[in-house]
């Protein structure tokens, strides 16, 4: 049979009595039996399951692809550069929301990086012992947090301080730049930018970790005999072994980011334009999805919204495997825990 | 120099935890109250009400999930630990990673195709679909790691008394390995139970109470958004409640079953 090397067993040793000996024995696990039907029929039903978990990736790309055909065939690549977004004419250009997803995730990236790095290198290189346990699961906890409930925090407390003493103080002593300007309104890019740096400092904290716990303990004893001190010892003994590993970690962090949906529709305002200043409320991919989808009225309007949807999923595809494969290249296979 | 900057960045980063667990609990404590936990939603401006439908729904939902979306995983992951060691194999685990990474938004998408628009509503069935889609590929994954980790001589000797493969499977490998498979499902369980975007539309939110599978449920992360970006006081209140409400469902639900599992009623010989 052509599927039976799909049924191999791993186990080097004996293999499986099957078939008539095996009904012969008094023992309780053989009494229900038929060795060679049972096998057969529970490896089909486990196969079976292996098929579907391939299936519904088929379904989710054959759905996406299909539905979103009647948008794809009005705009073409247009699409992705047309800046009005008007349901009431019709008319869809997606710019501003692949704009929003972009800025709030590298805004995001720009400010949890630092922090999550430098977490991961404390936890693994200078925290105390009795401290590491609790700090990781503190982290961990962070990451059990449900999206809505950042969203509910950060629209009753971030954006009031934001408000009320951040926006104001970057407003004077940045706004030179022209991207702390406008009206402090709280609510906008920046908060949207604050609350997904939050939510992904775990998953690149976590990985930082795992990536710095790989790296040979005699690479920093080396590095301590010649004289280094801390600092340096945590620069080139362990963080430049372990940057292929970070990056991926950091590229994790951003997959996470370009997909979240609930606590940037909360607070990033909502509003389909694009404007340089971090203060001007915006709008991202996954937020379009969130406010309009189940109001899309019109097939061409709902397979706007498909076509943002599939992009969506290929742009946080190719960003998972490109940090999958980073991290595995330090870890060596050594599957990544975090779940993303 | 090193050290205080590393000690700042745990002071950041532990500070808005500390905030939303404080906040939390501080706003939740004083907002639930008996109304919460029994009445449905007021109209909109009405003091008072509760979201016991939501939470009965959220219930229902995860329940529909659940017996989708565990065996499921738990088949497949069976398949890769003990059958997937080939290409088709690492074709099954690219795949799971791959499905792990998806927007949950997407999902919901996927979950509005297959479901909605055949039965023409928004429905319970429809939200417990895409909840599935997302609880697989973690306990895939989970499920084979933990299976790996049961050792050959356990199988070996199985197979040595004349016990058939999936006796062998069923009875001793996944008998050992239960109790880091319920501790993947319950994790898989936390991470759906406060998912929001694939509920958007699907399960769709409903104001009044609701048992059937083909209609538009109520779910507590939804009325918790729902609320919070309402106008009005009394519905912030409530989406606090709420909010300590689903975590303390998540926490003790996770909690029940991990005290179960280590009472050694479901645990097997580990």
């Amino acid at each position: 049979m052509a599927n039976q090397a799909l049924f191999r067993p791993q186990t080097a040793g004996p293999q499986p009595v099957t078939g008539a000996q095996s009904k012969a024995r008094a023992n309780p696990l053989l009494n229900s039996s038929d060795g060679v039907f049972a096998d057969r029929a529970f490896g089909w039903a486990i196969l079976g399951c292996a098929l579907i978990v391939l299936l519904i990736l088929a379904l989710i790309v054959w759905q996406l692809v299909s539905r979103s055909q009647l948008s794809w065939h009005a705009f073409g690549w247009k699409f992705f550069w047309g800046q009005d977004w008007d349901p009431v004419n019709d008319q869809y250009g997606a710019l501003p929301f692949v704009y929003g997803t972009l800025v709030s995730s590298l805004l995001a990236l720009i400010i949890a990086v630092p922090l999550a790095v430098g977490l991961g290198v404390f936890t693994t290189e200078m925290c105390p012992k009795w401290l590491r346990g609790p700090l990781s699961f503190t982290t961990e906890l962070l990451a059990a947090i449900p999206s809505v409930i950042y969203g509910l925090w950060a629209i009753f407390v971030l954006v009031p301080i934001l408000r009320n003493y951040l926006q104001p103080f970057l407003a004077k002593s940045l706004g030179w730049t022209g991207l702390f300007e406008g009206a402090p309104y709280g609510i906008g890019m920046l908060a949207a930018g604050i609350i997904l740096a939050i939510m992904i400092i775990p998953i690149i904290s976590s990985i930082t970790r795992e990536v710095l716990q790989v790296v040979p303990q005699h690479q920093r004893e080396a590095v301590l005999a010649l004289g280094a001190t801390r600092w340096e010892m945590i620069r080139i003994g362990v963080l430049r072994n372990a940057r292929a590993g970070i990056v991926g970690g950091v590229i994790l962090g951003l997959g996470r980011a370009l997909g979240e949906t609930m606590a940037v529709t909360m607070v990033i305002g909502n509003r389909p334009e694009i404007v340089k200043s971090l203060f001007a409320p915006g709008y991202t991919m996954a937020s379009v999805l969130a406010n309009e989808f189940s109001e899309a009225a019109g097939d061409l309007y709902l397979s706007a919204l498909i076509e943002i949807g599939l992009a969506l999923f290929l742009v946080t595809i190719i960003v998972n495997a490109l940090a999958r494969f980073m991290v595995w290249s330090v870890t060596r296979g050594q599957p990544a825990r975090a779940r993303a | 120099m090193a050290t205080l900057f590393a000690v700042s960045t745990v002071v950041i980063v532990l500070t808005p935890l500390v905030a939303i667990f404080g906040y939390l609990v501080y706003k939740g404590f004083g907002s639930v109250n008996w109304a919460f936990l029994t009445q449905t939603p007021k109209p909109p401006g009405e003091l008072g009400g509760g979201m016991a439908n939501a939470i009965a729904g959220s219930v229902l939902i995860l329940a529909i999930g659940s017996l989708l979306g565990v065996p499921l995983g738990i088949g497949a992951g069976i398949y890769l630990a003990e059958f997937g060691r080939n290409r088709f194999g690492d074709l099954v685990r690219f795949v799971s990673d791959v499905l792990n990474g998806v927007p949950s938004i997407v999902i919901g998408i996927v979950a509005y195709a297959i479901v909605v628009l055949r039965q023409k509503h928004f429905s319970a069935l429809a939200g417990g679909v895409a909840l599935a889609i997302m609880m697989v590929p973690t306990i895939t994954r989970t499920t084979e790691e933990m299976l790996l980790l049961v050792p050959n001589a356990l199988r070996e000797a199985a197979y040595g008394l004349g016990v058939p493969r999936w006796r062998t499977t069923l009875s001793i490998t996944l008998r050992t390995a239960t109790s880091g498979i319920i501790t993947g499902v319950m994790l898989a369980f936390a991470r759906v139970a406060g998912e929001t975007a694939p509920l958007l539309f699907t399960a769709f939110g409903n104001q009044f109470w609701n048992w059937h599978l083909d209609q538009p449920t109520a779910a507590l992360p939804l009325q918790i958004f729902t609320y919070a970006i309402s106008p009005y006081d009394d519905w912030h209140r409530q989406a606090w409640a709420g909010a300590l409400v689903l975590i303390i469902l998540i926490v003790s639900s996770v909690a029940a079953v991990r005290f179960v599992v280590r009472r050694g009623t479901l645990g097997g010989v580990a």
